[in-house]
């Protein structure tokens, strides 16, 4: 039967602005919502999906990060992973690394399928899935829309420029999930207090010997130019004028 | 050394990103060359060949690339990585599937859709929606970069073209393979190179009324059709249209935003197009902080107005 492993992030809450700290080291996370990468809350959504079908049999959430990234492990369990694994850091860990550290949890785990968000709304690197698949040796299929565990294998079809692409992968497979894959159901209340219940076991970073050292100095991290808001027209001949005036028609 | 820019084709026809992955290359300040990967793709070479100050086309034509998957595709770029001191792609759909695996495979982190190159080591790139900007050096010796195509110009084709030389793929078995794929037939301009976008809301109601009203002005603008992820989500335009922090990035000279709120994770998406113009029934819709124009009214009355308006 089917083990699926489902790494998730937390991050500044989807419907929060990120506000650039005035020394310029980085975003204020200081007293904001975090919550579960949308991505990876897709991924759990699909692997449930999947366990309620019969089709899989054990979901495993991961997570790289402080304490509170605990909090990205209980959504996951809330809408209805079985257990948890808390990597803890204090350190920024890159996507490489967190590939690397994830490949190791994969050696121990041994899932059939690791389901990973396409991309995490913070850095916006688009990159872990990928970099997986690569370490493990492992097909991968990104941007899935649609998916089809089979004996053996997983047919994905995928969002990519121009329309959709439909891949067979062969077990075990990395994929991750884009949005229209399913629209995560919210947690009852009676799974959250039962999500509470589920086991969160904690390693260090440390114990998986990969060194995290980051590759990338952040020189700094400023505000994008802003953009003023210009004028209200009140009719389509004065709108054509201006952007005839303007030289783009 | 050399820079290695991937370029990105349909297999038929060499695709515009790759003229900009090229500038964004250039800027390294050291030779490009170009690897085109795919099946029978001859022609797409020599076309790559005629792109100014590229000094040599790698051509790697085998049946296993023919859809360009990862695991081949990484396989080949990385059986010539040594060659060279960063590789480069636009930031496609096969650009970024490929590149995270390559750059694993060389214990390299990636930087992902640069949009500035500061120098050969430092580069700006948006994060969080493009509601940051960040400054990063790489300390790797060899840089793996995905770049941004909206944020750069296209190389120009040059009188000269430059040789062209194979290279082998590797053959072993894959555990993926091709099924099928349904790829929106469309005779309008591609989005990401449009010079004008004619963009489409929820407020449209339907996939019936996206139609109706979207693609009699796109026609008279000879536009590309956007959409926000609300009117993909809702089924009124096909995914490969949404405009958005994980849709298309967008920077054309004009954008019009048909019924879009303008959500940040839209405005991500087109928030660099020289022109925004916005139509939308509420007036404090966020679409208006980052329009030129706007229009308070009903789309439904005011798109046959500009039309009649363009004459």
């Amino acid at each position: 039967m089917t083990k699926i492993l489902v790494p998730v992030k937390l991050v500044l809450d989807y419907n929060l602005k990120a506000r650039v700290k005035s020394d310029k080291t980085g975003i204020d996370l200081t007293n904001v919502k975090l919550s579960i990468n949308p991505f990876d809350e897709i991924s759990v959504e699909e692997a449930v999906r999947l366990k309620e079908a019969g089709k899989a049999t054990e979901i495993v959430v991961v997570s790289i990060g402080p304490a509170k990234a605990q909090d990205a492990l209980r959504s996951g369990l809330a809408i209805g992973a079985d257990r948890g694994i808390l990597i803890e850091t204090t350190e920024v860990v890159e996507p490489l690394n967190v590939a690397k550290i994830l490949a190791k949890v994969v050696e121990t785990e041994k899932p059939d399928l690791v389901f990973l968000g396409k991309q995490a709304i913070d850095d916006d690197s688009n990159q872990t899935g990928q970099s997986l698949a690569a370490l493990l040796d492992w097909p991968q299929a990104t941007f899935a829309s649609t998916l089809v565990l089979e004996d053996g294998a997983v047919q994905v079809t995928r969002e990519v420029d121009g329309g959709h692409q439909t891949l067979k992968l062969a077990l075990p497979a990395v994929v991750t999930v884009d949005l229209r894959l399913n629209e995560p159901r919210y947690p009852t209340l009676p799974n959250i207090m039962k999500s509470k219940k589920k086991p969160i076991a904690t390693q260090k970073i440390a114990e998986f010997g990969i060194d995290i050292t980051p590759r990338l100095k952040v020189i700094e991290v400023h505000e994008p130019p802003t953009r003023k808001a210009g004028i209200k027209v009140k009719t389509a001949a004065e709108l054509v004028d201006n952007l005839k005036k303007a030289g783009v028609l | 050394m050399t820079t290695l820019v991937l370029a990105s084709h349909d297999q038929k026809t060499l695709d515009a990103s790759t003229a900009k992955a090229v500038t964004a290359a250039l800027a390294l300040g050291e030779d490009v060359h170009l690897l085109v990967a795919g099946s029978n793709i001859g022609a797409i070479a020599d076309e790559a060949a005629k792109l100014q100050h590229v000094k040599k086309v790698l051509k790697a034509d085998a049946v296993t690339l023919e859809h360009q998957l990862a695991e081949p595709l990484a396989d080949v770029i990385v059986s010539i990585a040594k060659d060279y001191d960063a590789i480069v792609t636009a930031a496609t759909s096969v650009g970024k599937n490929v590149l995270p695996r390559v750059s694993a495979l060389l214990d390299v982190q990636q930087i992902s859709e640069i949009t500035k190159v500061i120098s050969t080591d430092t580069f700006e790139r948006p994060i969080y929606a493009g509601n940051a900007i960040e400054v990063v050096q790489s300390l790797d010796a060899k840089k793996v970069i995905t770049v941004r195509i909206s944020a750069f110009a296209a190389a120009p084709a040059g009188s000269d073209s430059a040789p062209v030389e194979p290279v082998t793929a590797q053959s072993r078995q894959y555990r993926s393979s091709f099924v099928n794929e349904a790829l929106v037939q469309s005779a309008r301009p591609e989005l990401t190179s449009a010079r004008i976008i004619v963009s489409g809301g929820r407020a449209l109601g339907s996939s019936e009324k996206f139609d109706d009203v979207l693609f009699p002005l796109a026609d008279k603008l000879h536009a590309a059709i956007g959409a926000s992820r609300a009117a993909v989500d809702a089924g009124y335009a096909p995914n490969d249209a949404q405009v958005g922090q994980t849709g298309k990035i967008v920077a054309p000279d004009l954008y019009i935003a048909l019924g879009i709120s303008g959500a940040i994770q839209h405005l991500a998406g087109m928030k660099e197009s020289k022109i925004i113009v916005a139509i939308n029934k509420d007036e404090d819709a966020p679409i208006f902080s980052v329009a030129d124009f706007g229009i308070v009214g009903d789309l439904f009355k005011v798109v046959p107005e500009i039309e009649q308006a363009l004459g």
